[in-house]
């Protein structure tokens, strides 16, 4: 336990040193019994400062150092390496972070916030003190990977970690991957063809020797950590024989039951034995069991078994779990859209001409239900005058969303170009609030939309929709010229917020990993952690962490692939030793350790001891807690250094 | 008498959860989100690893009250330490009552690793119910004894 402890103050340029007295801080704590030197420096982190933290630890012979900077999320590597070149443990070393909890909250608290930071380094010295020298736990890794979510981020991702030799395990919950890249109708600004963009790539991952495809598959339990995750997975009832079925779509032609599409966003129904579209993968059919008949009623109906020409299909709860082994997680669970039903001042979804801009793609794809000819709704007719509006729940924190949804903007501008394309003689409106057209060639394409297809932009916000004979009242303000518009449109179409995948919250919550207040996977680091989740060995790729269009999608799935197989590039990989501990000369074997621990990491031995796995031990501490003798501790965590911390806080209080 | 309590500074120590309060506390900095000083923060790895004892330690040196920052119910990064940490602060209330003490002295806050502003507002609110209680009186005997 250290005995000579060196403090070093970083002024983190005038961050820290703008608003605390960092000299009178320097002082300060060089009187403490303990600290043999203490000095101040401009930038901690950078090479100079290092090098005072190296030559301190050689020259002052310096067994614990305290580093005074900002978050040790940020530095705290950086001064365990510079410790560790100078012979230093690592463990010996501690941050208090007084820019993130002190200098940055507390610039107009003046006395106070020295009295604060005084207080805060002796704590962390405290803590210093009853550190103990540790070594790293090493673990193998287990050389695979579970990519979450089948869309075209989840495909990228799988493609390039098993291109790189490893085995990739894709989980998508719908019975086809494809996810909504495979509904769009033309992708902007290159008006590719999505399908024919898209088809190679599934057909790829489903193909690929290295990657096992779990269609119509859901996560279940997880458990381990980076390296040796274990992850049950639970494949949903199919009731048709995926060996036997080959897709061959005879079943969906004798089906009499119709349900809307869920691929085709309610514009049009598919049977209750159904494959989501013709280039599924895998093309394999399933019976939806909420609507079949013979599911329903338990006999009659069948036709589909009548007709399949391999007996596929069986009616067997063909429910069935299976374990992997996984050693890094990457979460693509992509994006939704806010369902129309939302919006009162939009006639809440009961105006059938009033439509979100997914079921708009529906309607311009060439392989939609309408074949790609644009027709409305209602009566089928072609509408002549199309209204779009824009930001509907997107930047409007007084009632829904605060964000940008990012990818408006431009599908917006391409539906009215296709529109345009499809009815030459139409007129397309829309209503923005600003344009954001920053990416490759999108300014280029607002201009286009604008100037060639004559697509008029009226900048202000649409108040209500209504209907008016068998048109839809549109009314509106133009706020550039300050004038009311009125609109009567054939169509109206709604670029809804853009919104995480429905069940999102239930998967973060069983990898454990966090996400913001609307949904969006949280990144370590918003900067310079964006593909990392803050659990360590999951990645997060395409709008699961946020909406952003395909270019951005594909660049952060094979981001997130290269974070992966860094990580499982080598053969072990190091884990904090900072987990529990037992005395066993105090231990009473009451269990209560054993009852609390998440983990199931703690069993009581023959010797009628507590006995902690250190494998599957975490580090959280919850045992420590549950400890009515205080036999068990956390390393370089323990309830003394903890108690000494409350002491040297509260001290002088 | 108001002039007394408008110049009580409380001494407030803090349990922040790594996993979520901390790194809010850690957002509410680099946003430049201002709260009162008053809060003395101690990172733990889980809002669950918080023993009665060092909730006690803390009230018996003398700090005006305990602050704990917990994940929100169903996001513990260590499945539920944050559920037992709920009953725990549950029990201390008492304990404090048994002391003579406020319960109120103790407070838990479910925080998620985005909500900087959620620290800030939930220091700031605790910093004045905690005003409003006055010193702790264990520390009033100890400063006069």
């Amino acid at each position: 336990m250290p005995e000579r402890v060196g403090v070093f103050v970083c002024h983190c340029g005038q961050n820290v040193a703008g608003v605390l007295d960092v000299e009178k801080l320097r002082d300060e704590i060089s009187k403490h019994p303990k600290v043999v030197h203490a000095e101040d420096y401009v930038f901690m982190c950078s090479d100079p400062g290092q090098e005072r933290i190296k030559r301190a630890i050689e020259e002052k012979e310096l067994d614990g150092v305290v580093v005074a900077a900002c978050s040790p999320t940020l530095h705290e590597d950086t001064f365990r390496r510079a410790a560790s070149s100078a012979g230093l443990n690592p463990y010996l070393v501690e941050v208090a972070n007084i820019r993130e909890w002190v200098s940055w909250p507390h610039r107009e608290e003046g006395e106070a916030a020295n009295t604060k930071v005084i207080r805060v380094v002796r704590s962390s010295i405290a803590k210093l003190l009853g550190n103990k020298a540790l070594e790293s736990i090493r673990v193998p890794v287990t050389r695979s990977v579970l990519v979450i979510g089948g869309g075209i981020a989840g495909i990228q991702a799988a493609l390039d970690i098993a291109d790189a030799g490893l085995k990739v395990y894709l989980v998508e919950r719908d019975p086809s991957v494809g996810g909504r890249m495979a509904q769009l109708s033309e992708t902007f600004p290159t008006l590719d063809c999505p399908q024919c963009i898209l088809t190679p790539k599934m057909t790829n991952v489903g193909h690929h020797p290295n990657v096992q495809l779990l269609a119509y598959c859901e996560v279940d339990e997880i458990s381990g950590h980076a390296g040796n995750f274990r992850v049950g997975v639970r494949r949903k009832p199919t009731y048709v024989d995926w060996e036997k079925c080959i897709g061959c779509a005879a079943c969906m032609e004798v089906c009499p039951v119709d349900v809307p599409s869920e691929y085709e966003a309610g514009m049009a129904t598919r049977k209750a034995i159904y494959i989501p579209f013709p280039q599924a993968v895998p093309n394999r059919a399933v019976i939806d069991s909420k609507n079949c008949l013979r599911l329903i009623h338990g006999k009659g109906c069948g036709l589909c078994a009548k007709v399949c020409p391999t007996e596929a299909v069986t009616f067997q709860h063909d429910e069935g779990n299976q374990e992997l082994e996984i050693g890094a997680i990457v979460v693509a669970t992509g994006l939704s859209v806010m369902e129309t039903e939302e919006f009162s001042e939009y006639g809440y979804g009961k105006l059938k001409d009033v439509i979100n801009a997914l079921q708009f793609e529906r309607i311009l794809a060439p392989s939609g239900p309408t074949n790609g000819e644009v027709v409305r709704p209602s009566d089928g007719k072609v509408p002549k005058e199309v209204v779009f509006i824009q930001c509907v729940g997107s930047r409007d924190p007084e009632n829904w969303k605060p964000y940008c949804s990012k990818i408006c903007c431009m599908y917006t501008a391409k539906q009215a170009m296709l529109y345009r394309h499809a009815v030459p003689d139409g007129q397309a409106y829309v209503f923005y609030i600003d344009i954001r057209s920053d990416g490759k060639g999108y300014e280029e394409f607002i201009h286009r939309t604008m100037e060639e297809e004559r697509v008029l932009y009226i900048r202000g916000k649409v108040g209500k929709v209504y209907q008016e004979g068998d048109k839809l009242r549109v009314i509106g303000a133009d706020t550039l010229s300050g004038k009311k518009v009125e609109i009567d449109a054939d169509l109206v179409v709604l670029a809804t917020a853009a919104i995480p995948s429905l069940g999102i919250e239930d998967l973060a919550n069983r990898l454990r990993i966090q996400l913001t207040e609307n949904g969006w996977v949280k990144e370590a680091h918003l900067k310079l952690r964006p593909l990392e989740t803050l659990t360590s060995g999951i990645f997060t790729a395409g709008a699961a962490q946020f909406p952003k269009d395909i270019t951005y999608v594909v660049a952060q799935a094979s981001g997130a692939a290269a974070k992966a197989l860094d990580l499982l590039a080598r053969d072990e990989i190091e884990r904090e030793p900072t987990i529990a501990q037992v005395n066993g000369d105090i231990c009473t074997a009451c269990g209560n350790c054993v009852e609390v621990c998440p983990y199931d990491a703690v069993e009581l031995s023959e010797e009628k001891v507590a006995k902690v796995n250190e494998v599957t031990c975490q580090g959280c501490g919850v045992c420590v807690a549950a400890c009515p003798s205080g036999a068990i501790s956390l390393l370089n965590y323990d309830s003394k250094q903890i108690l000494d911390m409350i002491s040297s806080l509260v001290e002088g209080g | 008498m108001r002039a007394a309590q408008e110049q009580f500074e409380p001494v407030i120590v803090g349990f922040l959860c790594r996993w979520c309060a901390s790194a809010a506390a850690d957002m509410a900095g680099t946003s430049r989100i201002q709260y009162p000083a008053s809060i003395l923060p101690i990172r733990v790895n889980c809002s669950g690893s918080v023993d009665t004892a060092y909730v006690l330690r803390a009230i018996l040196e003398g700090a005006d009250g305990v602050f704990i920052g917990a994940c929100h119910p169903g996001d513990c990064h260590y499945l539920d330490g944050n559920l037992k940490a709920r009953r725990r602060v549950a029990m201390l209330k008492n304990t404090l009552i048994t002391l003579g003490l406020e319960g109120d002295r103790v407070r838990l806050e479910y925080v998620g690793a985005s909500e900087a502003r959620r620290y800030a507002k939930a220091v700031k609110t605790f910093v004045d119910e905690v005003r409003r209680l006055g010193p702790n009186p264990i520390a009033q005997r100890r400063k006069e004894g």
